[in-house]
């Protein structure tokens, strides 16, 4: 649309129609205008989630012509109610920064040269041929993310797994929630939450754990903290390892030692058994008792293999267990004084109150994230605090759609659609629906991330294409990593939107159509699947992961598996994926109905979505009266004997302190996308490490001053940053990793915890200098 | 060139006829609140004179409560 002086005056005086409206009516919102004919002189609406962070907002991003120039919150969306973040607010900027790649490139004499996209697709799928005929078809790899849409990882399951038969398939997802998975197979058998976001509506008590969610989960907490506003008696108890923005608005701030929330989990437990707060006929019914293997190590060498084993245990075995894990004992390990740990477990076991836990990276970036998920889920066992309105032990994701594309489309290695790999069920399932045979789909698993990075560096993988992500700054213990992709006879493939850290590893670059630029789905932390169309066209020769997935696999020989046109395929591969989940334990959303709604909940049966799982008053899948814990085979939530175990390298006297890794509310992971957006740049131009005021002190060290810091794998100079917005405990040090200049995972361990196989950022140890 | 915006009242209960009716006129765009029971409407006419006219059919309107101004531009 052309902007004409009359269009101006136009919008001019729908404005100030709007803001009139507003001094009148504070909350009053317009966000169905869209909906009105005869709008060429306003921008057009269309709604799509919010393509930052897990937790799914429903944003309307205004339209001029072929140009995202606006954004608001949608206010029929049930997740934010017409709220946003700064950076959701923002995010329409993220498409038009000036370097945007819009044409591929091919590394010729060492330099990026710009080539027809026909020409880079021809050449990938030439080197993928040369390298399985050389090397076998565990030689290439794809490496995804969380920010996948749904048909982006399910075209590249289909590729690799399918029709090459690699199971060389992983997501950056590995690197923020596989320990949430891990935890919920363990105790419940199935994957994903059991609650939703109208917990938050409902609990009395919140209780973060190792949760920054003013910063990372900034509208949910907005939910509390509207809640707690509303019913004076709500309460937010922040439980961490630094003060942050989170403890500040908390009602209580508890601080514990690194690693230690798995000892003070097991205090709370002890303590709600010793008091008599046990819901004794829920444990009864819905629960039995398993133990598993201990010091079960960290993963750090290359080939680590670990296999749990759970073994039956009883209530009176775990009482014996939870002897060791008495509050006076574990304030000792924890330095959580007894009294919180009582508070804590006084919290969780009065019936009068409804409590939901929170966490996300804190706990699942962990060496025992999975004991850890188990854990807070043996307290909600315990008190029966679980699956129905308010009561809700809840993991939230980090990415848009790593709950929907990584954990239910199963981009991971061991990982189909449904099911995992080694059942051969699952295989032949996979097999008929995608049309090859079933012997293509091999029965192991091959490369979780890490390992596949360092597969990667011994030369056991030689080819790996990377979409959507940037692991050139995420990858623990990065140095190891970026020098084994920069050597000379492996062949890097990265689809992404800006330069980066990766790009720059990259022999052929692929522009990628981003967001609102192509029709898709994100699935959201509570079971919420999110379509959007293609509201604005993708810059010069940007294509759609996908659509570049299906040529380079028709150039492999695939037509018949990937035959869809490029006008109908997001709603094709749709209909095909959602054949893996018919059954009422996880039925998708048809099409018809994601197109018209700001996401629907799985399972949805019947017509009507499922807010909570496992309880029959909701789930269509619950079979029995009350609760119905059908993800195992006992029908059983699984309560979990898990001990405290320390971390994989803790401080010493040459490296005295904790490294603390994580986010900042203005920045996206790595912040190639954010760090382009003018005011979001601003805001927090460049990293930096806060340093608790006293150990600045001791060490001279003021605030702005440049510091050293370094770990047994690397150093980086940085500015200190003291009482800032975060503020370590003595002996902790937080970097957030959102800035390139600044590669803290140079630093890092790639330590992970043994069933997850998610490394932990939170923990390595470190020394300072000041320099 | 006249135009003007307002915030619409519906009498009672008639949003919706209100928000069709004004749509079906010439020179009018009306939104509705999600809300609230209110409208902003735009009108954007040719000349005084269809101004003038479209003034008076708006006071016909049996679903129109009131309008209060809150733009003007007349670009004679």
């Amino acid at each position: 649309m052309d902007i004409t002086r009359r269009t101006l005056i136009k919008t001019a005086a729908v404005n100030s129609a709007l803001a009139a409206a507003a001094t009148l009516f504070p909350d009053i919102s317009f966000g169905a205008w869209q909906n009105v004919d005869n709008t060429s002189a306003r921008i057009d609406w269309k709604k799509t989630p919010c393509r930052f962070c897990g937790t799914g907002c429903g944003l309307l991003v205004g339209i001029s012509g072929n140009r995202a120039v606006a954004v608001k919150g949608d206010p029929n969306c049930s997740v934010n109610k017409g709220l946003c973040c700064v950076k959701g607010y923002h995010s329409v900027q993220i498409l038009y920064s000036k370097d945007r790649i819009t044409k591929a490139q091919v590394r010729k004499n060492g330099k990026m040269v710009e080539v027809p996209m026909e020409e880079a697709l021809d050449l990938i799928a030439e080197k993928m041929k040369e390298t399985i005929k050389a090397h076998g078809k565990d030689a290439v790899a794809m490496y995804g993310s969380g920010q996948w849409t749904i048909p982006d990882g399910y075209a590249a399951s289909k590729l690799f797994k399918g029709c090459i038969g690699t199971n060389n398939v992983e997501a950056n997802a590995r690197l923020c929630m596989a320990s949430a998975v891990t935890g919920f197979l363990t105790s419940f058998g199935l994957d994903e939450p059991m609650g939703c976001y109208d917990d938050i509506d409902h609990a009395d008590v919140f209780v973060t754990w190792g949760n920054n969610m003013v910063e990372m989960h900034p509208v949910l907490f907005s939910r509390m903290l509207a809640n707690r506003k509303i019913k004076k008696h709500v309460k937010i108890i922040d439980f961490a390892t630094r003060s942050t923005r989170t403890s500040q608005a908390a009602d209580k701030s508890i601080l514990f030692r690194p690693q230690t929330d798995l000892a003070v989990a097991n205090a709370i437990c002890y303590e709600i058994i010793r008091n008599g707060w046990v819901n004794e006929d829920f444990v009864n019914k819905h629960c039995s008792f398993h133990k598993g293997k201990t010091n079960i190590g960290y993963g750090t060498e290359d080939h680590f293999k670990f296999k749990d084993k759970a073994e039956a245990s009883s209530f009176e075995e775990y009482k014996r267990f939870l002897a060791e894990y008495t509050p006076e004992k574990v304030e000792k390990i924890s330095g959580v004084s007894a009294m919180d740990i009582k508070y804590l477990a006084s919290l969780y076991g009065d019936p009068g109150k409804k409590v939901t836990s929170f966490w996300c990276m804190g706990m699942n970036q962990h060496t025992r994230g999975t004991w850890i998920n188990n854990l807070v889920y043996n307290i909600h066992l315990l008190v029966g605090k679980i699956s129905s309105p308010g009561n809700s032990p809840f993991s939230l994701t980090g990415q848009p759609s790593a709950c929907g594309t990584v954990r239910e489309v199963g981009t991971l290695t061991h990982k189909l659609p449904h099911g995992v790999v080694m059942k051969e069920k699952a295989r032949k399932m996979a097999a008929e629906i995608w049309n090859v045979p079933v012997e293509n789909i091999s029965p192991t698993p091959t490369y979780h991330t890490v390992e596949m990075f360092r597969a990667l560096d011994r030369g056991d993988i030689r080819f790996m294409w990377i979409q959507v992500t940037n692991p050139m700054v995420t990858m623990p213990n990065l140095i190891r990593y970026r020098d084994g992709a920069e050597k000379d006879d492996r062949f890097v493939v990265v689809s992404d939107v800006y330069p980066t850290p990766t790009t720059d590893v990259a022999d052929v670059i692929l522009p990628a159509a981003m967001w609102i630029e192509q029709e898709g789905f994100f699935g959201n932390s509570e079971r919420r699947t999110q379509h959007f169309d293609e509201i604005v066209p993708p810059p010069g020769d940007a294509m759609s992961d996908t659509w570049q997935l299906i040529e380079v696999a028709r150039r492999l020989g695939f037509e018949k598996q990937f035959p869809w046109s490029r006008d109908t395929y997001i709603q094709d591969i749709w209909n095909e994926y959602i054949r893996f989940h018919d059954s009422p334990k996880h039925r998708m959303a048809p099409y018809e109905v994601l197109r018209t709604q700001s996401g629907v909940q799985w399972p949805f049966v019947n017509g009507k979505e499922t807010k909570w799982r496992f309880n029959a008053k909701y789930d269509p899948a619950a079979q029995q009266e009350d609760f119905h814990f059908y993800g195992k085979p006992d029908n059983r939530a699984w309560i979990w004997l898990r001990p405290y175990e320390p971390a994989a390298e803790s401080p010493d006297s040459e490296y005295p302190f904790w490294l603390n890794t994580g986010r900042v509310i203005e920045h996206w992971h790595t912040g190639s996308m954010t760090r382009r957006v003018p005011i979001l740049h601003g805001a927090v131009p460049a990293a930096y490490v806060e340093i608790n005021p006293e150990d600045a002190a001791a060490l001279g060290i003021v605030n702005g001053a440049k510091v050293k810091i370094s770990s047994r794998r690397g150093s980086i100079y940085m500015t200190a940053s003291i009482n800032g917005r975060g503020n370590p405990p003595m002996g902790m040090i937080f970097v957030p990793f959102f800035d390139e200049k600044y590669l803290i995972n140079e630093l890092t361990l790639d330590a992970f915890c043994p069933i997850s196989k998610q490394p932990d950022y939170k923990k390595c140890a470190v020394k300072l200098e000041s320099v | 060139m006249p135009v003007f915006s307002y915030l619409a009242y519906p009498v009672r209960g008639a949003k919706h006829e209100l928000l069709k009716e004004l749509n079906n006129l010439s020179y009018c765009e009306a939104m509705p609140a999600d809300n609230e029971e209110i409208l902003i409407l735009v009108t954007d006419t040719p000349d005084p004179e269809t101004e003038e006219q479209l003034a008076a059919t708006l006071k016909k309107l049996h679903s129109l409560e009131s309008l209060s101004m809150t733009f003007g531009h007349a670009d004679y």
